[in-house]
């Protein structure tokens, strides 16, 4: 399957020829849609972040500076909704998950193009009605916890129509997937045959199916009640608060999946390239995909140990909870296993996965004290809280995406980035992200709540650290993208395969033709036969 | 200092000790699990990284039966461990000891108030004795708040239109830090208290001296008459800053002309406003409803008299 490095940029069967701006609004080519998404999500991640910088700034100091307390409610709440809704959840999935899952199946297209179409634009729309409500802005957090969300004057029906429809561009999107991957596999991909990228994005397909119609619905009820004044969660209506935090968190817990699968997706990708071994434990990573997501849809109460909703029913979310950590310290294993005695090149598509594993072993087992419940009690709603999710966000599913971006800027655009910019980004924001999160953990401790505009000054030191490891941190997202925006011009010719994958993206073109491939493959082995086989066995135990 | 977590204290209550140990259970094996994977994931990529871009030829090695095995059922059994250890801690945080004393809590945006068991109240301060159980019957007027000691690791949110409760056995005299930990409008990050714990011996002297100022205050019947008007809920239906509500307003009502709904006018004298108290559908104020209700049995007549005292420097 390895083809020989030859320049194809350009090429003029490629995706990327026709220029119009009709041909990518219009466009049914999954390429063109992941592309689309890809530019949308990342712009979002920059607007986002330049929130997020403000916020650190006015909390360099404890008092009152800047801004006013509603405004720095207001702008967490922005930095909170934006970042979730319009950036980390989409992120992966839609965007890398549109582009790559035909191309490693080996087939032209996903099922429905046209649905894929509308799932953006469904977006697009979802995207405009949310700044339409910036007219009167939420200051509500992105939780949206009523009663409070009931009782603000500000915009929160039309916001929730919004995230209504970028909710239904989700389910679709993730719809679509579900039926490609079950039918549009190439002949001879049989399951255990499948990149554990394509894995991981059906097990992420299911959870978004499944899990953001709830949202969905709660949207509708919230509205219905601030419009007609029906009691679901207002107590003053006969309402209960806790209904509200039961479905909010139904939905919200099972979408970290929705984040972080794809991104463990990627890194078991890039991992065995790097290190030209194959990935240790295919059929444990894969199936522990499937149960993070079954597992994933029980544990939304350990969103609530001190919401009031009662002692046993605490008990039993801590319990289920701990389960969850199982299957993902078992890919962490594996992918470690997978190093070992390996031939590792550090370009950047592999620092960025090493720095996921390293920040997610971070996140993941910061979590243990968040999953039960004694200590639970003491940082749950701190810095804490902050910095544990920022790791598994930030450093899991951001660096995940980073390293997909890294790995496939070749595929996408037949251009290479600059390793070398690459690199210094790359050291900027392992830095940067270390020196702005970590602080928090221990700010958390000592008992700073999340969600203060203005906090008591013993607290102050640790947060002038973070405010300045955000500014180290923005310095090298700077480099990072314009690094991409350099590369998109500048950039050496890509070759079809750079990094000698064997995945099926690799043996078209760079950038792919409009058909993916000229003919479509045939598999029939799986795709980590890196590494010297005892004897060349086609029909291998365990690869199958 | 309370504020440094944890080695250094966890004294101040009977739980936050126990906290503090769960809490370094969970470090150690955290610590362990953290040098573990990082040692190898580090050690792996730089004895294995590839120098001067020279492949090494790697062994084709695809899985550990063994290896998987051990890694599921290890870590598994300290999950265990680490939730039975929180869950215990916790049903003690959770179950109160026979005796507490009780206060309420009423939160609203953006204070805290409390309600002692004798009747006094306090606003964002609650004094308490050292070596004492303490239940805190929580419930919020408005939004959801949360309660949350730091020093104390614990925290309970506090919701409206019903009761949550928290319970602690201080053991240290000191000052706390109690803040607001359910985001909860504007003023949420300026929602904050105190704890003061007193040595018992203080707390009484803290104790005697409110309740001869409690009398004190009897004695002028102007506050006396506040209290019991505020007390007594008429503030549900009246204001006193000159906005009708389900009854008229009360701003300036003393000498004030009152229109019945019956045509007739009368001007506001004391007894006027004493039959209003005792017997308010005598009669009715034109254009409300007569659903005050009668204060004949709650209060005495001195209390009316104070209410009216009060009442008469609404201006
Ligand atoms: C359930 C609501 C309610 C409560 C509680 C209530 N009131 Fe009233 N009150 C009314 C209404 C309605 C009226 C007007 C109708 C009427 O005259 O009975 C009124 C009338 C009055 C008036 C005559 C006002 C005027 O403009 O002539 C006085 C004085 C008064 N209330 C005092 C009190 C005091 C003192 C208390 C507390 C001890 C109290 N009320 C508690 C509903 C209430
Ligand atoms: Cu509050």
């Amino acid at each position: 399957m390895d083809h020989a490095p030859e320049a194809t940029a350009g090429h003029h069967g490629s995706y990327l020829a026709e220029k119009t701006l009709r041909s990518w609004a219009l466009t049914l080519d999954h390429k063109r849609i992941g592309v689309l998404y890809i530019c949308t999500t990342l712009f979002f991640f920059l607007v986002g972040g330049v929130v997020a910088l403000l916020l650190r700034l006015k909390l360099l100091t404890p008092g009152p500076a800047l801004f006013s307390d509603h405004t720095y409610n207001v702008l967490f709440t922005i930095h909170g909704a934006i970042m979730i809704f319009l950036f980390v959840i989409p992120a992966i999935p839609s965007s890398l998950g549109n582009f790559f899952i035909p191309l490693m199946i080996g087939a032209r297209d996903v099922v429905f193009p046209r649905l894929n179409l509308f799932s953006y634009w469904c977006f697009v729309a979802g995207i405009v009605v949310i700044l339409g409500s910036l007219v009167s802005p939420m200051d509500t957090g992105w939780t949206f916890y009523t009663p409070y969300s009931e009782q603000t004057s500000a915009a929160v029906t039309v916001l929730s129509g919004g995230l209504f429809l970028v909710g239904l561009s989700s389910i679709l999107t993730g719809l679509n997937f579900i039926v490609t991957i079950h039918t549009m596999r190439a002949p001879g991909m049989t399951w255990y045959r499948m990149p554990l990228f394509i894995w991981a994005m059906y097990a992420t397909s299911v959870i978004q199916v499944l899990a953001t119609p709830v949202i969905g619905i709660t949207f509708i009820l919230l509205a219905a009640e601030r419009v007609l004044g029906i009691g679901f969660f207002d107590p003053a209506k006969g309402g209960d608060p806790l209904l509200f935090q039961h479905f909010f968190w139904f939905y919200s817990h099972p979408v970290v999946y929705v984040m972080i699968l794809p991104a463990m997706g990627i890194i078991s990708e890039v991992v065995p390239v790097f290190s030209r071994k194959p990935i240790f434990g295919y059929r444990a990573i894969a199936y522990s995909a499937l149960a993070i997501a079954f597992i994933g849809f029980l544990v939304w109460g350990h969103h609530m140990f001190v919401s009031g909703m009662g002692t046993l029913a605490g008990i039993v979310f801590s319990f289920l909870t701990f389960f969850v950590a199982v299957p993902t310290g078992v890919k962490i294993f594996n992918w470690i296993a997978t190093l070992y005695r390996g031939s590792i090149s550090l370009d950047s598509p592999m620092l960025y996965a090493l720095t996921f594993i390293f920040l997610f072993i971070i996140g993941g087992l910061t979590g243990l004290f968040l999953g039960s419940l004694a200590t639970d009690v003491h940082v749950h709603d701190t810095y804490f809280l902050v910095a544990h999710f920022h790791y598994t966000m930030m450093g899991g599913t951001v660096m995940g995406l980073f390293a997909g971006l890294h790995y496939w800027f070749p595929k996408v655009t037949g251009r290479m980035l600059n390793e070398k910019l690459a690199k210094y980004a790359w050291g900027l924001i392992l830095v940067g992200f270390n020196l702005t999160f970590f602080p928090m953990f221990i700010l958390g401790m000592q008992g700073m709540p999340r969600r203060y505009a203005e906090y008591p000054a013993k607290y102050q030191g640790l947060n002038i650290v973070a405010t300045v490891g955000s500014w180290v941190l923005a310095l090298g997202v700077f480099l990072m993208f314009l690094n991409f925006i350099r590369s998109l011009r500048r950039g050496g010719l890509a070759p079809d395969n750079p990094w000698r994958g064997l995945t099926l993206e690799w043996s078209t073109s760079s950038p792919p033709p409009e058909e993916n491939f000229a003919e479509i493959p045939t598999v029939s082995e799986w795709p980590y036969n890196y590494g010297e086989k005892p004897e060349r066995r086609t029909e291998g135990k365990r690869e199958r | 200092m309370p504020d440094v977590y944890p080695l250094t204290s966890g004294d101040a209550t009977l739980i936050a000790h126990s906290v503090d140990g769960v809490f370094i259970f969970i470090l150690a094996i955290a610590s362990f699990f953290f040098l573990l994977t990082q040692g190898f994931l580090i050690y792996f990529a730089l004895k294995y990284r590839r120098r001067k871009g020279i492949e090494q030829p790697t062994p084709y090695i695809t899985g550990n039966t063994v290896l998987e095995i051990v890694w599921v059922i290890i870590p598994s059994l300290l999950l265990v461990a680490i939730f039975g250890y929180g869950m215990v801690v916790f049903l003690r945080m959770r179950t109160p000891i026979p005796g507490a004393m009780e206060v309420q809590v009423t939160a609203s945006q953006f204070q805290w108030s409390f309600k002692y068991p004798d009747g006094r109240t306090a606003l964002n301060e609650l004094r308490l004795p050292v070596g004492k159980p303490v239940k805190l019957i929580m419930t919020s007027k408005d939004v959801i708040h949360g309660f949350f000691v730091p020093a104390y690791r614990q925290k309970q949110d506090v919701l409206p239109g019903r009761y949550t409760y928290l319970w602690f056995l201080p053991r240290q005299a000191g000052s706390f830090d109690l803040y607001c930990s359910q985001y909860c409008g504007t003023g949420h990050s300026i929602m904050r208290g105190k704890i003061l714990v007193m040595p018992v011996a203080d707390y009484q002297a803290w104790e005697e001296r409110e309740e001869q100022k409690q009398k004190g205050a009897a004695a002028s019947p102007v506050e006396k008459g506040e209290k019991l008007f505020q007390d007594s809920g008429c503030l549900g239906c009246h204001s006193i800053d000159g906005t009708p509500k389900v009854g008229p307003t009360l701003k300036g009502i003393f000498g004030s002309t009152v229109v019945l709904d019956n045509g007739k006018t009368l001007t506001a004298d004391e007894e006027y406003l004493r039959e209003s108290i005792v017997d308010p559908n005598a009669k009715i104020v034109k254009g409300y409803q007569p659903v005050m209700p009668t204060f004949k049995a709650t209060l005495k007549d001195d209390d009316v008299a104070a209410i009216i005292a009060y009442l008469k420097t609404l201006k």
